[in-house]
């Protein structure tokens, strides 16, 4: 039970029309041993574990499927920074200054016609140094019946993001959604203020950095541990 | 804030606080300024919950109206990070409070995605999914009848909607233990196989339940005063729908059949024989049409799928084969309404110390999920309904995000009611039959 691929099993035959596999490029390894435990009298039985973070992917062509139309059709390779093929899924990582320029293309290209947006979320990693903060957008073509996600990211020391509202007015909501959780800060939204979060709430929830509350116990003073620092097996 | 600051940005202020009524209504009377702001809700019967609605008035007509959320936030996507994968599904049953199946199995499905494994989900689990999927799309169907009969003045559609509403409550508790936040569906399966005599009851609900839809049909379908109430109010067309990224019945009703079960269908709905619901009145009756029909439909589907359960597939497992995924026990539901198996217990307590390892590591540990994001949409009773699901390879989920289709409809609120009557508001929220639980999360 310590063995460190403790992962389900894996199904022997690969879906035929999905692109290669990205290759791991780097993984870094994040930790080893688990609950801090280091010297040699580590009896927590996870000594050997080393886990390793999940590579940087950048899928190589041909995507498989309809993908390589979506991007073809684009053809903004410039504004592109990579594209990754995970779980049958389409992402296009896009440079946040181009972002605007590329929905457009995606909602109005005769050929791309993704005329519904699903909404922008964010996504906090505070170890990948320089885009701490991700911003998702999912697209659906009604028209050709595809999905494709856009992500952009920005640095947290300037969260910015130019706002996507103007093609998208659905967008009013989740972005804002994206600001009160994330501190996304995206440029040139109509009001971007709190939405779920009261007006004078000091931080954003859902980043990783954001402090948690442990519990006090009425015994001589002793306080449960806020989650993200309990002891865990992740 | 001083009283200089209010008039600048609100214009005229008056300040009640005791006084001759008289002389306030004077001082109304003089002033030049007929516009009017009212806030309606978070506390009101007719906003589906903690709905706030700033409406600025002008006599009767709604000039303006903006919709304050987040009175209901319970921080469930944060929760979720500190709890393992099969504990998620406890947390997202509790969003969208009327219909939790279909939260359920949005999750399960991304993580499904995830692990990799749709393909070995077993055909049982996905019928009996499927099954209490439409019979929870027939229950938070009926709920929003009900308020809205309710809310536009007549109190037995209400009545009518949760009478028979009872009737899948109860099927749900005889099937998961629970009326309510289930928790039925897990990754890999559901929770517990159907008890015995379940098939039956549902059967009994299949023959009950036509009756009773046409029951609220009669009371609503032609009624006068629905119709002059609900007709050519809250009008929002396809264009409008796209813009605002509005789907499900309100997008049905303006006459485009995008029903994400037929175009990009998820537990085998494409075996599944079934009309989508059309209108195109792009109104607030449009979309009572669509739900009703949508509630026909719904019992077609659950034929199907229990002819499925009962014959075909009767006996398959319910949970994946895969051990380190699937919850060790197959839990039976006990008289006490608890899953319990009897068998497991005297297996790993008696008799095998892997066992007993393996069902603790798999319960308080959880299974490991490999890194990645996946995205599953599905088609609830409010539109469409999509969990983001992102795992750094650990046995937690690093970020969930659900797209709520109530919190991306209630947007429209603006769009739909504005200059038109302050009696229509009321119509036009619950036509978008929001669920605030759903909404702020």
């Amino acid at each position: 039970m310590t063995s460190p691929d403790n992962l389900p099993e894996v199904p022997d035959a690969k879906v035929p029309d999905e692109a290669q596999a990205p290759e791991p490029v780097e993984a870094p390894v994040v930790r080893r041993g688990m609950f801090g435990v280091h010297d040699s009298g580590d009896t927590s039985g996870f000594g050997g574990l080393v886990v390793r973070r999940q590579p940087r992917l950048s899928t190589p062509r041909p995507y498989g499927g309809y993908f390589d139309e979506i991007v073809d059709a684009l053809g903004m390779d410039d504004a592109i920074e990579r594209v990754v093929v995970d779980r049958g899924e389409l992402t296009l990582h896009v440079k946040r200054e181009r972002l605007v320029e590329v929905c457009q293309k995606l909602r109005d290209d005769p050929e791309l016609r993704f005329e519904l947006s699903l909404g922008v979320s964010g996504v906090h990693y505070p170890h990948l140094e320089g885009e701490e903060l991700h911003s998702l957008i999912h697209l659906c073509s009604m028209t050709h019946n595809r999905r494709v996600r856009v992500e952009t990211s920005c640095p947290d020391a300037d969260p910015h993001i130019p706002s996507t509202v103007g093609v998208y007015p659905t967008h009013d909501w989740h972005e804002r959604e994206a600001y009160d959780f994330f501190g996304i800060v995206y440029d040139g939204h109509p009001a971007l203020t709190r939405i779920m979060m009261p007006d004078d709430w000091d931080g954003h929830p859902q980043r990783k950095d954001y402090p948690l509350g442990g519990i006090p116990v009425e015994y001589r003073g002793a306080t449960i541990p806020s989650p993200d620092h309990r002891r865990s097996y992740s | 804030m001083s009283t200089a600051y209010d008039e600048a940005t609100e214009g005229k202020v008056y300040s009640v606080t005791g006084g001759d009524w008289d002389d306030v209504v004077t001082g109304v009377r003089e002033g030049d300024d007929e516009r009017l702001v009212v806030n309606m809700g978070p506390q009101h019967p007719s906003t589906h919950g903690v709905l706030r609605l700033v409406l600025t008035l002008d006599g009767e007509t709604v000039t303006e109206a903006r919709s304050v959320i987040g009175y209901l936030h319970t921080g469930i996507e944060k929760n979720m990070e500190y709890r393992t994968w099969t504990q998620g599904t406890t947390f997202v049953t509790r969003m969208d409070y009327l219909s939790p199946i279909f939260n359920e199995t949005a999750y399960c499905l991304s993580v499904e995605k995830l692990l990799g494994i749709e393909d070995r989900v077993p055909d049982r689990a996905q019928a009996i999914r499927v099954m209490m999927m439409e019979l929870n799309r027939i229950s938070s169907h009926l709920v929003a009848m009900g308020t809205f009969g309710m809310e536009l003045g007549a109190t037995t559609p209400f009545l009518f909607g949760y009478r028979d509403r009872e009737m899948v409550m109860d099927l749900f508790e005889y099937i998961t233990g629970l009326r309510m936040n289930h928790a039925y569906v897990r990754p890999g399966g559901v929770s517990v196989d159907l008890p015995a005599g379940a098939v039956d009851k549902v059967g009994e609900l299949l023959k009950e339940m036509p009756k009773r839809i046409k029951d609220i049909r009669k009371l609503l379908d032609e009624n006068p005063v629905y119709l002059r109430r609900t007709q050519d109010v809250a009008y929002l067309d396809l264009t409008g729908c796209m813009a605002l990224g509005i789907t499900g019945p309100i997008l049905r009703a303006s006459g485009l059949p995008w029903d994400l079960r037929k175009t990009q269908p998820y537990c085998g709905y494409e075996n599944y024989e079934f009309d989508v619901a059309v209108q195109k009145g792009c109104d607030v009756y449009s979309r009572y049409l669509v739900r009703m029909q949508e509630m026909e439909e719904s019992l077609k589907i659950i034929e199907q799928a229990l002819d499925r359960i009962a014959g075909p597939l009767k006996g398959d497992p319910v949970m994946i084969e895969d051990k380190k995924i699937g919850w060790p026990a197959q839990l039976a539901l006990g008289p006490d309404g608890l899953g319990n198996s009897p068998d497991h217990i005297a297996h790993i307590m008696g008799s095998s110390m892997e066992a007993l390892i393996h069902h603790f590591k798999l319960v308080t540990e959880g299974f490991r999920v490999p890194a990645g994001q996946a995205y599953a949409p599905i088609e609830s009773p409010k539109g469409e309904l999509g969990a983001l699901v992102v795992s750094d390879g650990g046995t937690r989920p690093y970020r969930v995000h659900f797209r709520e289709p109530s919190f991306n409809n209630l947007q429209a609120i603006p769009a739909m009611s504005e200059g038109g009557q302050v009696a229509d508001v009321i119509a036009a929220v619950a036509s978008i039959d929001p669920v605030m639980g759903g909404v702020d999360r």
